[in-house]
């Protein structure tokens, strides 16, 4: 039965043809015209405000992501973005065991702070085993070791005038450093750790070392890695290009991650 | 199938009108289509960022997936468990309308955008999710208050019966369609499949869609419960988008055999030519 029965490839590759011919693929890349004019991407954006002000509405303050036991860990938990910051100077803390590693904590703050480690750890310390939802789809859940957010915020003395709290971080991606921001709300929230551990040991590089953020109920990218500036603003508007994260300034994804 | 219970007047000029869809019922299926014809290919995209399906709580490359769409360098394939299909030229490894092969998952004729997009993807799926949960919400009550579900899509005790559900599964096949009063409402196959979508398939594809947000999974904690995990909801929530894209297909296919012209009129304007009864 060979002979005339076109193998599949290659009828394929007709009915793209034919599809071309009846002038299909025009209308898809009116599609994507669409896609990009600025008034749709403008109201593609009321999406984003109505998920952020429903759930802001309809979800407690305090309201706690799952935690899990051991027994529900990932086997092996997926690292993703930057694995391994490059230039000399992170190399330099690598050797040193981050014994040099600072995080400064900035902004509208009465007391400005330059913590070390060994200061985070000597803060009081909560473990939580959580699900981490990567934008893409997948998750793995771990169980990360570190300080409150609120108890470094308070050591601070963050004033009543912040809106948002602004995470830099030491790995550059392309033209710049990456950075993520989150309003007060997540900010104060217990579940909203600095993490230095992954699963009782010292959190690998790959990970985010020697510190990275946990906000648990928002999407991977908001969970800042290599952490080492927190700052205290009153708005995005001047931090990089206006919408408070390195991956919402550049392809526009949504600042509000919890959905 | 079911005997008219009121006589269609005899010898009347022209065809019988009959008012079957109200303004509610025309409204909400045209904006619902094209609403999930956009879920749909958005979906596409947003899955193409990560091809793979896993039951459970979590899933994530170095762990089993149930279904996976893939590419090697010169192939495109299709996994379902053990079962691999080659998919070359479809999904997994196809070519764009530049000519350039792309290995994404579903093609760019599929998806919204056409060009890979994770970001754009989700910003058309999480807008039009809010237009379908709206639009569901506003016709469900209708539905429920307004009496199209009582009198229209309420299953009666004698349709329950496996001979009458099986006399309208044979005539569906024979392409028999119900002729004069009888075709005014609908049968036992059409209720139950607009009943399965209505309450059923589009309430599901809404509440496996929350269960993956972690916002909603802190709100509401026992969605993970209901649905076994976050990743079996986002299975879950892929097999009933397909089994909505097959609804659709036999829906179109049906429309097409019942007579294109008067079905799509009757969405429109809400008045159906009752097809005549043929003279014996």
């Amino acid at each position: 039965m060979s002979g005339i029965v076109l193998p599949r490839r290659q009828l394929i590759a007709r009915a793209g043809g034919l599809a071309a011919a009846a002038g299909v693929l025009p209308l898809l890349s009116g599609c994507d015209a669409i896609n990009d004019a600025p008034a749709v991407r403008k109201i593609l954006s009321m999406g984003e405000e109505m998920s952020r002000a429903s759930q802001r509405a309809l979800i407690d303050r305090g309201a706690l992501a799952r935690e899990f036991g051991r027994a529900d860990l990932s086997p092996y938990f997926r690292p993703n973005g930057t694995r391994l910051p490059a230039g000399a100077d992170y190399a330099a803390h690598v050797a040193s065991g981050f014994a040099d590693w600072r995080v400064r904590v900035t902004g509208l703050v009465a007391r400005p702070l330059s913590l070390s480690m060994a200061d985070i750890r000597a803060m009081p310390q909560r473990t939580q085993i959580t699900r981490h939802d990567c934008v893409e789809g997948w998750s793995a859940i771990g169980g990360w070791t570190g300080v409150q957010l609120s108890h470094i915020l308070a050591a601070a003395g963050v004033s009543e005038s912040a809106r948002h709290i602004v995470f830099r971080c030491a790995d550059r991606l392309g033209d710049a450093l990456y950075y993520e921001s989150c309003d007060m709300v997540d900010a104060r929230h217990p579940q909203t750790i600095m993490a230095w551990a992954l699963n009782g040991a010292v959190l690998p590089i790959a990970n985010g070392a020697p510190l990275r953020l946990r906000i648990e109920r928002q999407l991977g990218y908001k969970h800042a890695k290599y952490v080492n500036a927190i700052e205290a603003v009153a708005s995005l508007d001047s931090i990089g290009a206006g919408k408070g994260g390195y991956w919402e300034d550049r392809i526009d994804y949504e600042w509000y991650a919890g959905i | 199938m079911a005997e008219a219970e009121t006589p269609v007047a005899p010898e009347r000029p022209g065809p019988v009108r009959v008012y079957r869809h109200r303004l509610p019922t025309r409204i909400w299926h045209w904006i619902n289509a094209a609403t999930l014809l956009i879920l749909l290919m958005s979906g596409l995209m947003i899955f193409n960022a990560h091809p793979r399906l896993y039951w459970g709580e979590y899933g994530a490359n170095f762990d089993r997936a149930w279904l996976v769409i893939g590419s090697t360098p010169d192939s495109g394939y299709l996994r379902i468990g053990d079962y691999r299909i080659e998919t070359t030229g479809v999904l997994g490894r196809w070519t764009d309308a530049q000519g350039a092969v792309q290995t994404w998952a579903f093609p760019g004729w599929a998806t919204i955008p056409t060009r890979y997009s994770l970001a754009d993807g989700r910003r058309w799926h999480l807008l039009f999710a809010w237009m379908l949960s709206i639009g569901l919400t506003l016709y469900m009550s209708w539905a429920l208050l307004g009496g199209h579900l009582r009198k229209d899509l309420h299953v009666r005790r004698a349709e329950w019966s496996p001979r009458h559900i099986w006399q309208d599964v044979k005539d569906h096949a024979r392409l028999r369609f119900p002729r004069g009063e009888a075709a005014a409402r609908y049968g036992i196959l059409q209720k139950l499949s607009y009943v399965g979508v209505i309450f059923v398939a589009l309430p599901l594809m809404i509440a496996t869609g929350l269960t993956m947000s972690p916002g909603m999974n802190a709100a509401w904690p026992w969605l993970l419960d209901v649905f076994g995990g976050r990743q079996s909801a986002r299975s879950i929530h892929f097999i009933t988008a397909w089994a909505l894209v097959a609804f659709f297909l036999v829906h179109i296919a049906m429309m097409l055999l019942a007579g294109p012209v008067n079905e799509i009129r009757s969405m429109i304007t809400g008045w159906f030519r009752l097809p005549p009864e043929k003279q014996a």
